[in-house]
């Protein structure tokens, strides 16, 4: 009979977290800038220079193991892992390995087959490295410090995984906890997150592990789900020709759809792990963790639950609306200001969907306040412009965050409300269009729209659609019974 | 020059009454370099211009009434492993000859803003690795009382141009007893404070978890209110210590009444010189004439300090000596192929042989397989030393011993055995090991007429009751004296080379190299 295999797979998700800072210096930890030009002595590794934790990242840490349930040691230290690499300029990165700061968690996925929890092994805080440019034109290597120091989360799993879809499940599950927190953007194509596969097969029903392999250069989870099948089919082709997998870091290239080895464990390093002396451990009190406890934010299942009972809108609604924490935000502080949930949802699910789409935006990407949605639900409601002309304002306050009534001030895209020039203006369209007129005197309804529409021009858009087709009725009806 | 002749404070006094003005002493200082070093090579670089140009902004700041410490206008020497803003700080090695900080270290902004005048970087043992001073690669310092004996180390430049008269008062660094071995060698006074006691920023690290700056000069109230004025928390240093009780010159008082001073049994025994063990006794004997009680115990573990320090300096130096790989500062080989060869000859060719040594035994005990047996045991024996220390003094205020087994060796006498070298810390490691402070200061001479130490330790964060024993002895021990300057009485004699054949590269940029 055929054998029959099951994929093991674990994962190593590194989370570039959104402090200000950097881990163990004040420089700005933000993403681009000139090279170079967020450097200082310390992330440049000068001599005599010593690192300083940023406390935000500790909180931040803490913060992620409380929300995948794991436990958060009293006491833990930092560790240098020492090996030679120009884009790390003390040639060791500090990091923990000894006495990580989460341990022992899990969190909740599901999937087509339901529920399952996969295991969460350790969680610990390190520092990222610079960046290396190879100059082919000038034959030369440049380094980029910039990154060097930005502060990291290493999530590490069990083997708990099964499939690529399991593994998406997790790492969305990961993604949507870590936003809900504000520790991190999580962008696979910025490299804000990334994951690297630890994969292997064996006979169905055995209980022991097969060879893993580590799978890196991940950028989109279309790539994660593709490495995996490619991987799961290497490995079993070399077990049924009679071969062993070997104990290799290997990369993906999704161009070619396929990965190579780097480094086989023969020649993988001996990082000479210490307790890094210049920073004392760290000591998490009682205290402090029930505060950081009760500061955990409300996350996706239980907002989806307050949602149905504060908010009338479909469940369809809350589902998309929770998906991101940047857009439930959006929506709650957008109610807070002008109320009406529908009206707000409805700007969401449409516009703001359609718009993100078409600039191959995510969520966390929105930019524009709730004041200025506010405002623009609170206009359209007065009838202070009509539909028409709030898409357009609509797409001012997502790209630029405009004021709406500046913006429709400025562009003079006030509906006009002074009855007496919508009147004239009826008037001259009756006028001018005698076969209309005609036509919806002997009865075709359906001659108004043109009317209205002609009416609507004249106007340049700044008519409310309802006034003008109530005016249009009455001068009409008039005419009619003449 | 009478002036020279001054302590520090008393130096200080004279500027700040008007007497004299800051630049003459810097003047004078610089004018005693120039006279000393040809015999003695105690500065790597003396920046004479920069010197004179700081004289004369603390005098500016003196006049305007905003400097009344007592450091005002005191012309001092920094350990060039200790960073100092657009001045050469090679730490002694050819791998930083190039190396020009752009930053001050904390220490020396607390001594500048005390009004201390900072005239060069003091020689050293390479990247503070030996005990003689003679790694450094740009040539060997020798001791003042005698030139064919080296001044101790690691700090022996500093200890030496304290005792040559060629600054007042300068800074050190101790890992395993590097300010008080070559404070006894020199017969000067040096403190390795309390660890986190005065910032580590900006010292180049060698052992991490033991270095600490301390102050070293002619008498323990100069020496004192040095340490007053570079102690403090400093955030960029995440082992500070935010201490309220840095007023050390308040312990400044003649009166030993009541210390109890213990002598660990183990410090007087085989190994140690008789000389040294007579002056050391008679030092006590003084202590215990001034009211002190003064008696042996057993401290134990004495023979596990050297092994369990060597061993966790050593890693600790591993990786803090990783950064200097030729990419970003420092020393780059001429020519290499790719990456790996470049690490490789730069650092070959960068680092001398001692620091060469400590790097693979530190790369040794931390490598996988051994790091359990040796650096994971090595923490273990450092825990219970200080356990041992924890212990002695529930009894004692202060323990009191000998500086180091002997009085300064000759020139080349201890590189070529190591292990031996290594044995003479065995007496100042330990405050290294756990913490603690410990003093050298002078207590008698040799027959030969070489200085004697004798150190003071204390418990954590007791560095007062230390201060107030060390000089309460001092008052009784009267005028050490000074070393007869051979400059004066040898001219001219050319067979003391001090083999100063390579100097900083960088020298030229910045500051005068001597």
């Amino acid at each position: 009979m055929e054998k029959r295999y099951e994929t093991v797979i674990g994962l190593e998700v590194h989370v570039e977290l959104a402090t200000k800072t950097k881990i163990f210096c004040g420089c700005p930890a933000a993403f681009g800038g000139a090279p170079n030009s967020h450097t200082c002595p310390v992330c440049t590794g000068m001599p005599g220079t010593l690192p300083v934790l940023n406390k935000k990242v500790l909180e931040y840490a803490v913060a992620v193991g409380l929300a995948a349930n794991c436990k958060i040691a009293e006491y833990c230290k930092f560790d240098r892992k020492n090996y030679f690499y120009p884009d790390n300029p003390q040639n060791y990165q500090i990091s923990q390995l000894y006495l990580p700061i989460c341990t022992d968690g899990g969190v909740e996925i599901e999937t087509e087959t339901g529920k399952k929890t996969i295991g969460i092994h350790e969680i610990h805080m390190e520092e990222d490295a610079g960046k290396l440019i190879h100059d082919e034109w000038e034959d030369c290597s440049l380094v980029d410090y910039n990154r060097s120091g930005v502060p990291l989360l290493e999530i590490v799993s069990q083997p708990d995984m099964r499939s690529a879809e399991e593994v998406i499940a997790y790492l969305e599950k990961l993604r949507m906890m870590i936003q809900y927190l504000g520790a991190s953007d999580c962008k696979l194509q910025e490299g804000s997150m990334r994951a690297d596969v630890n994969l292997s097969v064996r006979e169905e029903g055995s209980e022991g592990y097969g060879t893993r392999t580590e799978m890196k250069n991940l950028n989109s989870f279309r790539a994660i789900a593709r490495a995996i099948e490619a991987e799961r089919e290497r490995q079993i082709e070399l077990l049924e020709a009679g071969g062993l997998v070997v104990q290799e870091t290997r990369r993906w290239d999704d161009g070619k759809g396929e990965s190579y080895a780097m480094r086989s464990k023969e020649d993988a390093k001996d990082y000479r792990y210490f307790p890094d002396p210049d920073l004392p451990p760290i000591v998490i009190g009682k205290a402090w963790l029930e505060e950081m406890k009760k500061a955990q934010p409300e996350f996706r299942p239980e907002k989806i639950k307050r949602y149905r009972k504060e908010y009338d809108i479909p469940d369809y609604d809350i589902e998309i609306i929770t998906a991101s924490k940047r857009m439930a935000d959006l929506f709650e502080e957008t109610v807070e200001q002008c109320g009406q949930p529908k009206k707000v949802s409805n700007w969401l699910m449409g516009e703001t969907l359609r718009l993100l789409k078409e600039k191959g935006m995510e969520p966390e990407d929105i930019r524009f306040s709730p004041e200025n949605l506010a405002k623009l639900i609170k206009m359209a409601d007065e009838k202070k412009i009509n539909s028409s002309v709030a898409k357009e304002v609509f797409e001012a306050i997502f790209d630029r965050d405009e004021d709406p009534e500046k913006y429709v001030e400025e562009k003079g895209l006030k509906t006009v409300n002074d009855e007496g020039a919508l009147r004239k203006t009826v008037e001259k369209v009756i006028a001018e269009n005698p076969k209309s007129v005609d036509d919806y005197c002997k009865g075709k309804e359906k001659a108004i729209g043109f009317l209205v529409g002609q009416t609507m021009k004249e106007m340049k858009g700044k008519a409310d659609p309802g006034e003008i087709n109530r005016l249009l009725r009455e001068l009409l009806d008039g005419i009619k019974e003449q | 020059m009478e002036l020279l002749e001054w302590t520090a404070l008393e130096l200080s006094e004279k500027i700040k009454a008007g007497e004299i003005k800051a630049k003459d002493a810097a003047l004078a200082a610089l004018e005693r370099i120039e006279a000393g070093e040809k015999r003695y090579h105690c500065y790597i670089t003396v920046d004479a211009e920069g010197a004179l140009r700081r004289a004369e902004e603390v005098q500016r700041r003196i006049d305007a009434g905003e400097l009344s410490g007592p450091l005002a206008g005191v012309p001092v020497a920094v350990k060039d492993n200790i960073c100092t803003e657009g001045l050469l700080t090679t730490c002694a090695s050819r791998m930083l000859g190039n190396f020009i900080p752009a930053y001050s270290a904390e220490a020396v902004k607390r001594l500048e803003e005390a009004g201390a005048v900072v005239l060069g970087k003091t020689n050293m043992d390479e990247f503070a690795m030996g005990s003689t001073t003679e790694t450094s690669a740009y040539g060997g310092t020798r001791n003042p009382w005698n030139i064919g004996r080296v001044p101790g180390g690691s700090s022996g430049g500093s200890a030496a141009a304290v005792a040559a008269g060629e600054c007042f008062l300068a800074l050190g660094s101790d890992t395993g007893g590097s300010i008080r071995q070559p404070s006894a060698f020199c017969g000067v006074v040096g403190i390795k404070p309390t660890y986190g006691t005065v910032s580590r920023y900006g010292l180049v690290a060698y052992g991490s978890s033991l270095d600490q700056i301390g102050p070293m000069g002619r008498n323990v109230s100069d020496c004192a209110a040095m340490l007053e004025a570079i102690a403090s928390y400093d955030k960029k240093d995440s082992t500070s210590v935010d201490r309220k009780d840095t007023d050390f010159r308040a312990a400044l008082v003649d009166d030993a009444k009541g210390i109890r001073i213990g002598i660990p049994k183990d410090y007087m025994g085989d190994g140690l010189d008789r000389e040294v063990r007579e002056a050391v006794v008679k030092a006590a004997q003084v202590l215990a004439g001034k009211g002190a009680l003064v008696e042996e115990f057993d401290l134990g573990l004495a023979e596990y300090a050297i092994p369990a320090y060597y061993t966790i300096a050593s890693a600790e130096a591993s990786s803090n000596l990783e950064r200097f790989d030729g990419v970003k500062y420092g020393y780059r080989a001429a020519e290499y192929e790719g990456l790996h060869s470049m690490y490789k000859k730069s650092r070959s060719e960068g680092f001398g042989s001692e620091v060469k040594r400590r790097i693979m035994l530190g790369s040794f005990v931390l490598s996988s397989g051994y790091y359990d047996a040796y650096y994971l045991k090595a923490l273990k024996v450092k825990a219970l030393i200080k356990r041992a220390f924890d212990a002695a003094f529930v009894k004692y205020d202060l323990i009191l011993g000998p500086t180091a087994p002997t009085a300064a060796p000759a020139l080349g006498e201890s590189l070529a055995d190591p292990l031996q070298m290594y044995l003479g810390d065995i007496y100042t490691v330990s405050a290294n090991l756990a913490g603690l402070p410990g003093i050298s200061l002078p207590c008698g001479k040799n027959s030969e007429g070489l200085p004697i130490g004798l150190q003071l330790m204390g418990d954590c964060f007791q560095e007062k009751k230390m201060i107030r024993a060390a000089y309460a002895y001092e008052k009784a021990r009267g005028s050490f004296g000074r070393p007869k300057l051979s400059a004066d009485t040898e001219v001219g004699d050319g067979s003391f080379g001090c083999g100063i054949d390579a100097k900083p590269e960088g020298g030229k940029k910045s500051g005068k190299t001597i």
